[in-house]
């Protein structure tokens, strides 16, 4: 370390003065990159002239609690900040004029607390509520695939936990490149997304299975830009008493440290997430990824429920990026207290840490609790009868100071207001025209060949052979599994039954359409906002809440930041135009590697309720003679779709979400389900048509003819091919008994619809063209082949 | 003695997590459950006290060894010899999946000649290897010595799903003929992995989802009161957790998971 720079205090421990009061611009960058704290010099800046009005130098735990509090991951700088608009507008925060203005406007009585919490909360039943929170953990995952995967369903269960629900869920939605990747294309320092793969889904079985969690949807995609960045969404559903839902600690109150012991694990996890990764990020940033010790979170669970039903905290958060200095900070700032700690009262994994290791490490599987005084000694006790440490490690003030201790000494002391006030981000957006142009190519006479390509395409083949090694069944709550009829089709929700006095039920479901993302940021958020709310309307689901979740490029570049803007432009219009706020949401921004940006992906996960589980209709065919209906118009929208994809083109006409028709189409489905007309519905997603009718069709072992004439069509469209795999938004296929015809017909009139076709018992799946030909004419046996043979 | 008299100990320690819906099934039955950290149960509350003892699923301790081992040395080491007398009075124990496998370890399964000091059994990894979580078809074949399934018909198939990486049920291979028939003899064979028809697997995947030896799924101890088995009656216990109740239209009141629990109760009310 440079002399000059970083003075060594005269203590019986390793400390650093950085003398940024002498320190140039240039010194403070190098400052910043050699401490690895990801700041930028405006950053910089405000820090000397902080410290100058003090008279004093910081010390390495001073800034490196700064650099934690400030880091894009803690502090989502770019959804904050001001962003300039090539027209010159400005937009002051993303999340504040789209995410959240759309709940805002839409004030649902039943969302108890958005945004605010570690997850969003929305009321359930009684006295009960839903706690939802989604994260990614992409950075640490292309490091270490296994413990990056496991600590990120660690880190969101323990977000639920942080409001006090019970988790009782999981879901995990991940991005890898394609498993068949060139070697010699690899650059260095990048992975194989096979060993991504494996250790990824090894991952999150260990961590979901092994604290007894199901894990009961989830989605993988497959994608080239994901070959340098994978992308890990974990996400969790909790349950709990809103009586019990107690945040009001106050000055006085212990600070509890409890859970798994710290060490170095996991030191710098958040600047490292707010960089971009480079052919060093594993030599460099290998420590930033924690270790994962499911059972000890189990552990942690069982008695953070036993002090919350005993109602002796104040409040409670978890420790996940930035560790006791995000915690500590955010539980000050949020309680308007201060914080003095003696930092000798953590319990470590080995002694020798510097008092910065020990304050910002992300060692897994601890939570912070604010306890008062006189129930400290219970609280304690109930950690203990279940053999996990806690620890007072201090106190909430009422100075707004932060004052840390270390073996006598002081060694920090940040004002609160100071540490959340970092300088506003001012970026600009550009927008970029892409040079899309739609394929022509003639029609094909057979289809049948194009169908099974689709259907074994990776990201519509099925996936059974990862989700059988998570747990779906702990707790015997689910209802609608991940996998129904006699053959494992794909249900389109998951159906929770978390009461044992009530019927009501948690349908849990996802959109994402990252191909589309190619052609449009726009549409492909409205595409996955409407593919999460039909996904979840299918299985009989409504009064849907929104989870956002962000994978981006580089913001600090205008393009990426552009069709950033763009897409929270279509979350805040159809959120509203659903009806569907959003509760809950986390960006995963820089994901970038020497093969350039991740495609712009965003993770839409919906949490719908079913007034009565036994109302709950899967995908599956049910019965021969039955009748096939679908709901929903059918546009000439091939842009970004699988046909395209396995003709070689991605073309230009991304399917839209016209908000009218889509939202006719939800009501009318949930009202015929809700009549019990409905013996099966699917979605219509990648693949279109032909796809969702061959996956009702393979579950369940029933053959499926199909009149392509009668299928409700935008005035320009003329091809069979067209039709059947056209990806336009907000359609379903409906199995209707033929003694339902006329009521079902008059539950949907008010939307799109039309039979279309029938339930066959010999097993063939036939599709008559517009000229009443077949099209497509195949054995079950040989669409089940296709699809599960790839995985 | 009445239904509701009946007290049921469900052990627990850190890794354990099928606790919450065992007692359910339990419950639904009238009888009364209970939840005890392992702490409690070996130094609180008198294990005598209870009727029915249970070891449910999970991964006790992480299973960071072999699956069960350290519970079960655990458990023989602190209230080994509670846990025996508790038996000797005919009261009955179940293990499932991680339980069972805890009661391979501690050798009170298959515990031909007594509770035996090492294994005599394993559950293996399962072949194929790796994770697993499926419904599977259960031929009950016990001539009516298991108290846990006294109300099934010997012959009759159960749907009861399956959720592990380590259930392939092993016996010394130098001495598994010999073992084999020692279990036939006494009636110690339970469930087996079958067919959606019944036919046995014989070792072939996936009607035998592990590989496990003779399709074996569940045993018992020679007097019948201890029974472990790798499936999870508990998720098999209501008719809306089943697999496919959609198809039916409306969920049936039960699943096939009921009546191993109801058996033991009823067996409890007429013993003691």
């Amino acid at each position: 370390m440079n002399k000059h720079l970083y003075i060594k205090k005269d203590l019986p421990f390793e400390i650093y003065e950085i003398n940024i009061l002498e320190a140039d611009e240039k010194d403070l960058l190098k400052i910043s990159k050699e401490m690895g704290l990801a700041l930028n010099l405006e950053e910089m800046l405000t820090i000397r002239n902080y410290f100058l009005q003090k008279h004093r130098n910081p010390t390495d735990i001073e800034l490196q609690t700064i650099g934690q509090t400030w880091s894009e991951h803690c502090y989502h700088k770019t959804f904050k900040g001001l962003i300039i608009l090539p027209d010159g507008r400005e937009i002051d925060s993303l999340f504040k004029t789209f995410i959240a203005k759309a709940t805002r406007e839409l004030n649902m009585p039943w969302c108890i607390s958005v945004f605010e919490d570690n997850a969003g909360i929305i009321h359930f039943e009684g006295d009960y509520g839903i706690a939802v929170k989604v994260e990614t953990h992409n950075h640490p995952s292309a490091i270490e695939p296994f413990g990056g995967a496991a600590t990120g369903i660690g880190g969101v269960i323990r977000d639920v936990l942080g409001v006090w629900a019970d988790p009782i869920a999981c879901m995990d939605v991940l991005g890898f490149g394609p498993l068949d990747y060139d070697f010699s294309k690899l650059p260095p320092g990048i992975k194989h997304p096979r060993y991504i793969f494996r250790g990824v889904v090894d991952g999150i079985g260990s961590y979901g299975n092994n604290m007894g969690i199901p894990t009961v949807n989830g989605a993988i995609y497959f994608d080239e830009s994901y070959v340098g960045n994978v992308v890990v969404y974990c996400g969790c559903v909790g349950l709990l008493p809103i009586s019990r839902y107690v945040k009001n600690a106050r000055a006085g109150d212990h600070l509890v440290l409890a859970g798994g012991r710290t060490g170095r694990d996991g030191i710098h996890g958040v600047t490292f997430a707010s960089l971009e990764l480079t052919e060093k990020s594993e030599e460099v940033s290998r420590p930033a990824v924690q270790i994962a010790n499911p059972i000890e979170e189990e552990k942690l669970k069982r008695a953070i429920m036993a002090a919350r039903d005993l109602g002796l905290a104040s409040s409670i958060t978890d420790l996940g990026g930035g560790g006791l200095s995000s915690a500590v900070g955010e539980t000050a700032y949020k309680f308007k207290c201060g914080a003095s700690l003696k930092l000798d009262n953590v319990p470590l994994k080995y002694s020798n840490m510097a008092p910065w290791e020990i304050y910002i490490s992300e060692s897994q599987e601890r939570m912070l609790l604010t306890v008062p005084e006189s129930n400290l000694d219970k609280v304690i006790r109930i950690f203990m009868n279940e053999n996990v440490e806690a620890t007072s490690i201090g106190k909430l003030t009422s100075d707004s100071v932060l004052k840390i201790n270390y073996k006598g000494f002081p060694v920090a002391e940040l004002d609160i207001p100071f540490l959340f006030s970092p300088p506003k981000f001012r970026r600009t957006a550009k927008f970029i025209k892409l040079k899309l142009k739609e394929p022509f190519f003639p029609e094909p006479k057979d289809l049948t060949k194009d169908l099974l390509e689709i259907l074994s395409s990776p990201n519509v083949a099925s996936k059974e052979s990862v989700v059988r090694t998570y747990d779906h069944e702990v707790k015997g709550n689910t209802v609608l599994k991940p996998f129904c009829g006699r053959n494992n089709g794909p249900s389109d929700a998951a159906v929770i039954k978390p009461l044992d006095d009530s019927w009501r039920g948690i349908v849990i479901s996802c959109g994402i359409n990252p191909s589309y993302g190619k052609i449009s940021a726009y549409w492909m958020a409205a595409s996955a906002i409407d593919e999460a709310i039909r996904n979840n309307a299918a299985a009989g689901g409504r009064r849907v809440a929104l989870l956002d979740n962000f994978v981006w490029g580089n913001p600090e570049k205008p393009d990426r930041l552009g069709s950033l803007v763009r897409a929270c432009a279509a979350c805040y219009r159809f959120s509203k135009g659903f009806r569907a706020p959003f509760i809950s949401g986390k960006d995963s921004l820089y994901n970038e590697s020497p093969l350039g940006p991740v495609t712009p992906t965003l993770l839409i996960t919906a949490i719908g309720v079913v007034p009565d589980v036994r109302k709950t209709v899967s995908m599956d065919l049910k019965e021969a003679g039955n009748l096939i209906y679908i709901v929903g118009q059918t546009y000439a929208e091939l842009g970004g779709s699988e046909y395209y994809r396995i003709k070689g083109f991605l073309g230009k006409s991304v399917p839209k979400v016209r908000l009218k028709e889509a939202r006719r189409n939800i009501r009318a489905i949930t009202r015929a389900i809700d009549r019990g007309y409905v013996r099966a519905c699917h979605d219509l997603s990648e693949g279109g048509l032909a796809v969702a009718a061959a996956e009702m069709a393979l579950a369940s072992g029933y053959g499926l003819e199909i009149w392509l004439r009668n299928v409700p069509v935008a005035d320009d469209l003329r091809r069979n091919d067209y039709i059947l795999f056209s990806e336009s938004n907000s359609r379903f296929l409906v199995e209707v008994p033929v003694k339902y015809k006329e009521a079902f017909e008059s539950t949907v009139r008010g939307a799109h619809h039309a039979l279309i076709g029938k339930v066959r018992g010999d097993g063939s799946f036939i599709i008559y063209g517009l000229n009443r030909d077949p099209v497509i004419h195949a054995g079950i046996e040989e669409l089940i082949d296709s699809w599960k043979k790839p995985l | 003695m009445r239904r509701e008299e009946i007290r049921v100990c469900i052990v627990r320690v850190g890794g354990t997590n099928c606790d919450a819906e065992t007692k359910r099934s339990f419950e639904d039955l009238g009888v009364k459950a209970f939840v005890y950290h392992f702490n409690e149960v070996s130094q609180g509350i008198d294990l005598l006290d209870y009727h029915i003892l249970v070891f449910p699923g999970g991964f006790a301790y992480g299973d960071y060894v072999r699956a069960g081992v350290i519970f079960a040395k655990n458990v023989m080491a602190r209230m080994g010899k509670k846990i025996i007398r508790f038996v000797d009075e005919g009261k009955p124990i179940l293990g499932i999946c991680n339980g069972f496998q805890m009661l391979v370890e501690s050798g009170l399964l298959p515990g031909i000649n007594g509770v035996s000091e090492h294994p005599e059994a394993a559950l293996a990894t399962n072949i194929p290897i790796g994770y697993r979580c499926k419904w599977v078809y259960l031929r009950h074949e016990n001539n009516g010595k298991c108290v846990f399934t006294r109300l099934i018909p010997k012959g009759r198939v159960l749907r009861i799903p399956i959720s592990h990486a380590e259930g392939r049920f092993l016996l010394p291979r130098d001495r598994e003929k010999e073992i084999l028939n020692k279990l036939l003899e006494n009636d110690q064979i339970v469930l087996r992995y079958c067919s959606e028809n019944g036919e046995y697997a014989e070792g072939r995947y996936p009607d035998n989802p592990n590989g496990s030896f003779h399709d074996i799924a569940g045993i018992c101890n020679p007097e019948g009161t201890v029974f472990g088995l790798m499936p999870h009656p508990e998720r098999a216990y209501y008719g809306w957790q089943l697999p496919d109740w959609t198809r039916i239209g409306k969920p049936p009141r039960y699943g096939d998971g009921k009546m191993i629990f109801e058996s033991v109760v009823q067996y409890v009310m007429r013993k003691f």
